[in-house]
């Protein structure tokens, strides 16, 4: 039986208020290492609050929550790239810079941090073989499919070698194929020991993939 | 890492040409115009500097003044401080020079029926006794002497011109203010407006872990940069102007009065430095007040 010290993300009594209204109401978990987890519930439950607290795209209301022994409530803005770093991110737009290639918007991440040019070039092009995406390395995002952009951008979260990936709808505008891809993506990334936090309201990802299920209604947890 | 930064800041300079060559043009045209007065200052500051060195104050005598007199006054003005040397030129002496210095108009000079000129001193300064407080002060020394008509040493056109050069100085410093404050604003609202034009990527690349300093340091760059070429491109058109105008000037007048010289490096540099900060705190300001937002 695992006990709270050993929980890498820990949510403790919290709140999410837009105005009146409670996007997330009393919401306490712990996400334990090189977990699966789903976070699941129907639109407007609140999957992608929780998401976007975890990662400071949101402050919260009330209440802790602790990533790896940082507490986010008391982050400052100096020390929030140190949190990101831990986490990799694949947004629900996959947030790409159209601008930029896609072998330079993989690498973007680790020239943040300051490596080496062979390293990112030799890390970059080893993610985007595995994504299926190294022959697409010199295309711009808005030249590529829904399904690639989506690759794309798992490999951008991936790239850093993140303690946790954080995907909000990974699969939600994509075919049965890529989706199936996408999901092969995120387990391989799980057997490589990362803890993979992945919000849906697809019943089919849940079902085909074995992981702990969180279910959300109305920015409650109800299982 | 750093040629990382660099190619970022020559790309977002590429990406924004015109906005770019607008602010380059203003910087440049901003340098220009406070080089010219620096250039203006440093020229008319060398000009009343050999003015000064070469100054020397006729004393006009007393008709009445005899022989005696006169190498009396001769013993007493080379005994006053300050003074290198006392020469006296005689009425006849000076009629004589004025009718050289008047070459074919000499002739004027024939229905005169008496020298209209006084004896006098020209009195010499040593270099060290040069300045106008000198001047002014040994010149009052001199007309406290007896059988002293006259000092002259040209006091009211080097004080016009010391005026003159004052009033340069003060629009000079009020417009290189003008300008200063024009050019910052102008390389504030480049960097805001290609911020506004990056904000999703800015966004995006805080979003995947990039600290400030990460999204800063090419618009640094990419400020000291406009700054450098925009302070170059200045003082380049300003020695193209300069080059023309003292040849101009070369052909006209005294070469040996109105010699011209351009700056030197070290003011050079001092612009283009000047202009690379103005470039820089540009940066600063605009992406300050960007990414506190």
């Amino acid at each position: 039986m695992k006990s709270h010290e050993d929980a890498l993300i820990r949510l403790f009594h919290v709140y999410k208020r837009y105005g009146a209204h409670n996007a997330l109401f009393d919401i306490s978990l712990d996400i334990f290492k090189n977990e699966f987890l789903f976070l699941a519930g129907p639109s407007g439950a609140g999957k992608s609050t929780l998401l976007k607290l975890l990662f400071l795209g949101e402050t919260l209301s009330e209440g802790q929550i602790l990533i790896d022994r940082m507490n986010l409530a008391r982050v400052s803005p100096k020390r929030t790239p140190e949190l990101r770093r831990k986490l990799g991110i694949i947004f629900q737009d996959f947030k790409l810079i159209p601008t930029k290639t896609v072998y330079e918007n993989v690498a973007l991440v680790l020239e943040a941090r300051g490596m080496g040019s062979k390293f990112i070039q030799k890390k970059v092009s080893s993610v985007l073989r595995t994504v299926g995406m190294e022959d697409r390395k010199k295309s711009f995002p808005p030249g590529l499919s829904g399904g690639e952009q989506q690759k794309v951008a798992v490999a951008r979260a991936v790239v850093g070698e993140p303690k946790i990936v954080l995907a909000d709808e990974p699969t939600g505008s994509l075919d049965a194929e890529s989706a199936e891809a996408i999901l092969n993506l995120l387990t391989n990334i799980h057997a490589r020991g990362a803890t993979v936090l992945v919000a849906t309201h697809d019943q089919e990802l849940i079902h085909s993939t074995k992981g702990r299920v969180i279910q959300l209604k109305e920015g409650k947890l109800i299982a | 890492m750093k040629l990382f930064f660099f190619k970022r800041a020559l790309q977002d300079i590429l990406d924004n040409r015109f906005l770019n060559t607008v602010t380059v043009i203003t910087i440049a045209l901003s340098v220009l115009i406070v080089s010219s007065f620096a250039l203006f200052f440093t020229n008319a500051n060398e000009l009343l500097d050999t003015w000064k060195k070469g100054i020397r104050a006729l004393v006009y005598l007393d008709p009445s003044a005899n022989e005696a007199n006169r190498l009396d006054l001769k013993y007493n003005i080379q005994q006053l401080e300050g003074v290198s040397e006392a020469r006296f030129i005689s009425r006849k002496d000076a009629l004589d020079q004025m009718r050289v210095q008047m070459g074919r108009q000499a002739s004027l000079l024939e229905g005169l029926e008496s020298n209209p000129l006084p004896d006098a001193f020209e009195v010499r300064l040593k270099p060290e006794s040069q300045t106008m407080a000198d001047i002014e002060r040994l010149s009052s020394a001199i007309e406290a002497l007896p059988h002293i008509n006259k000092v002259e040493y040209g006091q009211q056109w080097i004080g016009k011109f010391t005026s003159i050069i004052n009033v340069f100085k003060f629009v000079g410093y009020a417009m290189g203010g003008l300008f200063l404050v024009a050019t910052l604003f102008i390389v504030a609202n480049t960097v805001r407006l290609v911020l506004y034009s990056r904000q999703e990527e800015i966004a995006i690349m805080r979003l995947v872990g990039a600290t400030d300093r990460f999204i800063k340091f090419p618009f640094y760059i990419q400020g000291l940069a406009l700054g450098g070429v925009g302070g170059m491109i200045g003082m380049s058109g300003l020695y193209i102007a300069f080059y023309f105008i003292s040849q101009k000037f070369h052909n006209s007048l005294s070469a040996e009065l109105l010699e011209m010289h351009f700056l030197n490096l070290e003011i050079i540099a001092a612009i283009v430095a000047g202009s690379m900060l103005v470039g820089w705190v540009g940066c600063f300001v605009s992406l300050k007040q960007f990414l506190k937002s």
